[in-house]
């Protein structure tokens, strides 16, 4: 077996707790386990942002869009580390990357508890579907075991990363609904940055009578 | 068992034209790209292919028991994965080896270009005025005369110092004269960058191009070509003469998939040359066997012996590494060394000691930066130690190889640690005494008890220095 990540071979671990056990593949190396940093307990109640109380941010959007977001949970912080990961997985499209994470993200999954929820697909623009060749957030909700709900489509397809913090706070709502609902949602994707994308979407959601809004991604 | 399978299914380049058609498209010439690398738009790229300018063909080889990737070479499973791809709309295989250069598909073909395109002839195109010393000029020959066959292979192996640029220069000057087109090929993007304007400087009316993985030329339209290593991944028979910098280093050594794109990018009739100063077991046995020609550089270019490791037993050497710290009597070691003119190189096993032994020997008052792998500052660090702008350097294995400084001495710390073996540590005394004003250097081996490795390497420097004697 070998590590999904960096490829070096990955040597079970046999000791005198598990050696009677059957053995676990493990798809993540020591080394790059090691990478990984769980998200402090001083986080932002709204977002999962690390740090102390209300973030800026989520201040900022509870003015613009007041009250569309419950909740947001994530599994990592989005360090150097991540941010590798996430190139390497997404942007060069190596899809089966994030299986090194699957036994992490189900856990997380299964302490959250959110198995009624509807599981929101976030769409990509065509083009990026076209280059990428995958969904992120499909392949994420298929990991917790869970079918993905296609509520939104993009209407014009832009690169988030080109424009400032500000300009994107501010910017219109990038998606309309294809199909309204009436019971909690849960958005799934893979980065929680500025919030942008899941609150545009959650307060479409709201307007259209759904009753609870909450997120889950891995990297916050 | 991979080389079982490997060795049943030897390298096939079948699928590359044998008989390229004649065109004028440099930018295209013994290319090997997928779809949203070729600039053309895709009513053109018909039309090329058409024309048998552009050969499409299949990117994944499917055989019984493995698949092979064509742009790198991968036959490893777990190299391999499969994607339900949106655009095709089945379940794709891609290769994960080379996803750092765009992804490969099985359901997208690659492009082949064809190689016959007539590069400029250049007349008399090196101004260098330097003189080659008698070994030297003897390697110059034979490499020469290699490029004017144009086919062949051939290992020079000159030891640290011995100017094996300027060793190619009649080789390149001679392949440019007859409008052959070159690559110089080396492991480290630090080594293209340096290479590059040296070359340019010898070559002034010569068209190169840098190929690295983040260099503003991404192209490489050009007769002469100064490439890392896995930039090969984007060339298929393109090479008249392919220049192979530091077989021996890593990635090269222990990389199957490069030693393919190698062998790709050469032409069928191509001249292969090899440059290294601590050859492997593969090439010590080729050279054993006769069946690769070689010439040897023992002397450096200014005449003096190699430096010979000192090796310092020190017992209580991993005590003291371990709180960070280096024994009294290495610290008293420095500071007599740091009395002298000479700057000090200091190599450790890990980025994580070099970085606490630099913070420990800051603290003890002297100007030290370290410098790693993964360390953004790297080539500013290493050019204001060369302009003499701090003390002491300490740094890992990275630093091995191409780098130069005038006037160091040298000290391994923890020489017995298993990234120190008889090549690096070869290549690390090979860091001392390079200039003609300081041919001397001083090369310590600090560690608790010798290893093969430390023995080999002293023996195989005495070796060098006594074969040097002999010319
Ligand atoms: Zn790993
Ligand atoms: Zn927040
Ligand atoms: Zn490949
Ligand atoms: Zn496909």
């Amino acid at each position: 077996m070998n590590c999904y990540l960096c490829f070096s071979p990955i040597v079970p671990e046999v000791n005198w707790t598990n050696f009677l056990l059957p053995v676990i593949e493990k798809k993540i190396c020591r080394t790059c386990e090691e990478e990984l940093e769980e998200l402090p307990a001083e986080r932002c109640p709204m977002c999962s942002r690390p740090g102390e109380g209300l973030c800026g941010d989520c201040a900022r959007w509870e003015e613009t869009l007041p009250g569309v977001l419950d909740q947001n949970d994530s599994v990592f912080t989005y360090n150097a580390f991540a941010k590798e990961l996430v190139a390497k997985w997404k942007y060069r499209g190596d899809y089966v990357a994030l299986e090194a994470l699957e036994t992490f993200i189900k856990e997380k999954w299964n302490v959250l508890n959110r198995d009624d929820y509807l599981t929101v697909c976030v769409p990509l623009s065509s083009e990026r579907e076209r280059e990428r060749g995958f969904n992120q957030s499909e392949k994420i909700i298929e990991m917790v075991g869970k079918e993905p709900a296609y509520l939104f489509k993009r209407i014009h397809g832009e690169k988030q990363s080109k424009r400032n913090r500000r300009a994107r706070l501010e910017a219109e709502n990038p998606f309309s609904v294809v199909k309204l609902v009436d019971q909690p949602v849960i958005i799934v994707d893979d980065i929680y940055t500025t919030g942008r994308t899941i609150r545009h979407m959650a307060s479409l959601l709201k307007e259209n009578g759904c009753p609870e809004v909450r997120s889950f991604t891995i990297f916050r | 068992m991979l080389s079982y399978f490997q060795r049943k299914k030897p390298q096939d380049f079948s699928w590359i034209p044998t008989n390229p058609v004649p065109h004028p498209y440099f930018d295209l010439a013994g290319k090997l790209l997928l779809q949203h690398e070729i600039p053309y738009s895709e009513k053109q790229m018909l039309t090329l292919v058409t024309k048998r300018i552009l050969t499409k063909t299949e990117s994944i080889e499917q055989h019984l028991f493995q698949k092979r990737c064509r742009r790198c070479g991968n036959t490893q499973a777990h190299l391999f994965a499969e994607l339900p791809h949106t655009t095709c709309g089945k379940s794709c295989v891609y290769c994960r080896n080379c996803i750092q250069m765009g992804r490969v598909l099985e359901c997208e073909p690659l492009y082949i270009g064809s190689a016959n395109v007539q590069w400029p002839i250049y007349e008399a195109p090196c101004v260098w005025e330097g003189t080659l010393t008698p070994g030297q000029q003897r390697a110059a020959d034979d490499l020469t005369a290699l490029v004017q066959n144009c086919s062949g292979e051939h290992l020079i192996w000159a030891v640290c110092g011995a100017g094996k640029t300027e060793v190619l220069f009649p080789a390149i000057t001679k392949a440019l004269e007859t409008g052959k087109r070159i690559c110089l090929a080396t492991p480290r993007t630090d080594v293209v960058r340096e290479l590059q304007p040296r070359l340019q400087k010898a070559f002034p009316a010569v068209d190169t191009a840098a190929l690295y993985g983040d260099s503003p030329d991404k192209n490489g339209q050009a007769p002469f070509v100064i490439a890392t290593t896995h930039q090969l991944f984007r060339f298929a028979h393109a090479f008249d003469v392919l220049i192979i910098d530091e077989v021996d280093a890593f990635p090269f050594h222990n990389d199957p998939t490069l030693h393919f794109a190698a062998k790709r990018a050469a032409k069928r009739e191509a001249a292969v040359i090899y440059l290294t100063a601590t050859p492997r077991k593969e090439q010590k046995q080729r050279l054993r066997q006769k069946s690769l020609p070689v010439t040897f550089i023992p002397k450096r270019f200014h005449g003096h012996p190699l430096p010979v490791p000192v090796l310092k037993l020190t017992p209580m050497l991993h005590r003291s590494l371990n709180q960070g710290k280096l024994p009294q009597h290495l610290l008293k070691a420095i500071a007599a060394q740091q009395t002298t003119e000479r700057q000090l190189l200091l190599f450790l096993p890990s980025i994580k000691k070099a970085e606490e032994i630099a913070s420990f020997l800051e603290e003890e008052g002297y100007e030290v930066k370290s410098v790693h792998a993964e360390d953004h500052h790297r080539a500013e660090k290493i050019q204001s130690f060369r302009n003499k702008e701090y003390r002491i350097l300490v740094t890992t294995t990275i630093l091995e190889r191409g780098v130069t400084f005038p006037s160091v001495d040298v000290y391994v710390i923890d020489a017995g640690h298993v990234v120190f073996d008889e090549a690096a540590l070869v290549q690390i005394s090979g860091r001392a005494g390079r200039s003609a004003d300081d041919p001397d250097g001083e090369v310590r081996l600090y560690h608790i008890g010798k290893t093969d490795e430390m023995l080999d390497a002293v023996e195989a420097i005495k070796k060098m220095n006594k074969l040097g004697q002999k010319l």
